[in-house]
């Protein structure tokens, strides 16, 4: 009958991880050309698009998270070493590193301090539960390595991820409004500021309009990365103490 | 892709160099119980062979530079997995969803603003400081 035969076929493309994979490339293929045809405006973000369409169609399908990601972890699984690849634009922008070396990490620094510092307190007082809180101070890293810091802190890991992805995705759309609000005009001091408080989402953003605030950006996803895992687990704690 | 020019070979040669550094990564992390995820682990020991390199004057291999630049001009693809993930998580952002969003909006500013206003400002410290020793 073709009613069973419609029925198979269903299960088979619900269930088989070949759906996850290919419905992620096709909706960021379909984020990447809208936002190409609108001229890279900020709010056709290719992650938000993409995003919006994955969840729309998994729940008109009814399909879990879980199953679409049976297929869509090849994908994420490349978080990894994209990590590791971050050293290639760090090396490449070594001489500049190395010449700017001492403002770029103090600024980064403090960056991270006094943000994460707010961020808890301000979770705290808007009565977010202690999970959500540690979850959000990893917000500001890229993906895989907020989900190892959150891992280590107590935080909820897919929930980080999360967290730093909508925060990646603030950071591309208001990013260089806001820099420009600020009276911000140096590509490079550009570049660290997005990197450093929006990782690569917002990296990817400052490529689109910039090579050297891109590069900038890259090389502030790699050390904020390491900053962070760095610090937060000492930040965390010292809230924690403070906020009893 | 570039990257694809010749038989691929220098691509596989690129992804598999980046696998064996967070392998490394994450394998020195667990043995030495370091407080970095192993992908970080493995960036910075990457970063460390190739200054190496460079101060013994052998190139980078570009290989490994055309395959990382392939996956970093693609770096938005990879976060979407991720990104669709917000679904499991509607329950609690429905619940929380004031201090989510007034920590998310505000960390991204307080962020960005003090990390681009502290640079300008020590930017301009450090030109004046070389330029008063020279």
């Amino acid at each position: 009958m073709e009613n069973t035969d419609l029925q198979t076929l269903w299960v088979y493309l619900s269930t088989s991880p070949l759906t996850g994979l290919t419905i992620t490339l096709v909706a960021y293929l379909i984020a990447y050309t809208l936002h190409r045809k609108t001229g890279t405006h900020p709010l056709t973000n290719t992650v938000l698009v993409s995003v919006v369409l994955l969840i729309l169609m998994l729940e008109i399908t009814d399909t879990e998270y879980a199953t679409y990601f049976e297929g869509a972890q090849f994908i994420h699984f490349l978080l990894g070493p994209v990590t590791v690849a971050l050293a290639i634009p760090l090396f490449q922008q070594f001489a500049q590193v190395k010449r700017l070396f001492i403002p770029i990490i103090l600024s980064m620094v403090t960056g991270i301090v006094v943000g994460t510092i707010s961020v808890l307190f301000i979770a705290k007082l808007l009565g977010a539960d202690l999970a959500t809180q540690i979850s959000l101070s990893a917000r500001s890293v890229t993906a895989p390595v907020a989900m190892g810091i959150a891992e280590k802190i107590g935080g909820i890991p897919s929930l980080t991820a999360v967290l730093a992805v909508l925060t990646g995705i603030i950071g591309a759309v208001i990013g260089t409004q806001y820099l420009n609000l600020l009276n911000i005009k140096d590509n490079s001091v550009k570049g660290i500021a997005i990197g450093n408080s929006s990782h690569g989402i917002g990296t990817a953003r400052a490529f689109t309009l910039n090579t050297t605030m891109g590069a900038f950006a890259g090389l502030s996803m790699a050390l904020a990365a390491l900053l962070n895992a760095l610090l937060l687990p000492w930040l965390v704690k010292a809230f924690l103490i403070v906020s009893g | 892709m570039k990257a694809n020019k010749s038989s691929g070979i220098e691509f596989l040669f690129g992804i598999t160099a980046l696998l064996i550094f967070q392998l490394l990564g994450e394998v020195s992390v667990r043995i030495l119980d370091l407080p970095v995820p192993g992908p970080v682990a493995g960036l910075l020991y990457l970063l460390i062979l190739l200054v190496i390199m460079g101060k013994l004057k052998l190139p980078a291999p570009e290989s490994l530079e055309q395959s990382s630049l392939a996956l970093l001009n693609h770096l938005s693809l990879l976060f979407v997995p991720a990104g669709v993930g917000v679904m499991v998580h509607f329950h609690r952002l429905e619940e929380e969803w004031l201090p989510i969003t007034v920590a998310l909006f505000l960390g991204v500013l307080i962020t960005m603003g003090t990390t681009a206003l502290s640079m300008k400002f020590l930017m301009r410290y450090f030109d004046k400081k070389t330029k008063d020793s020279t």
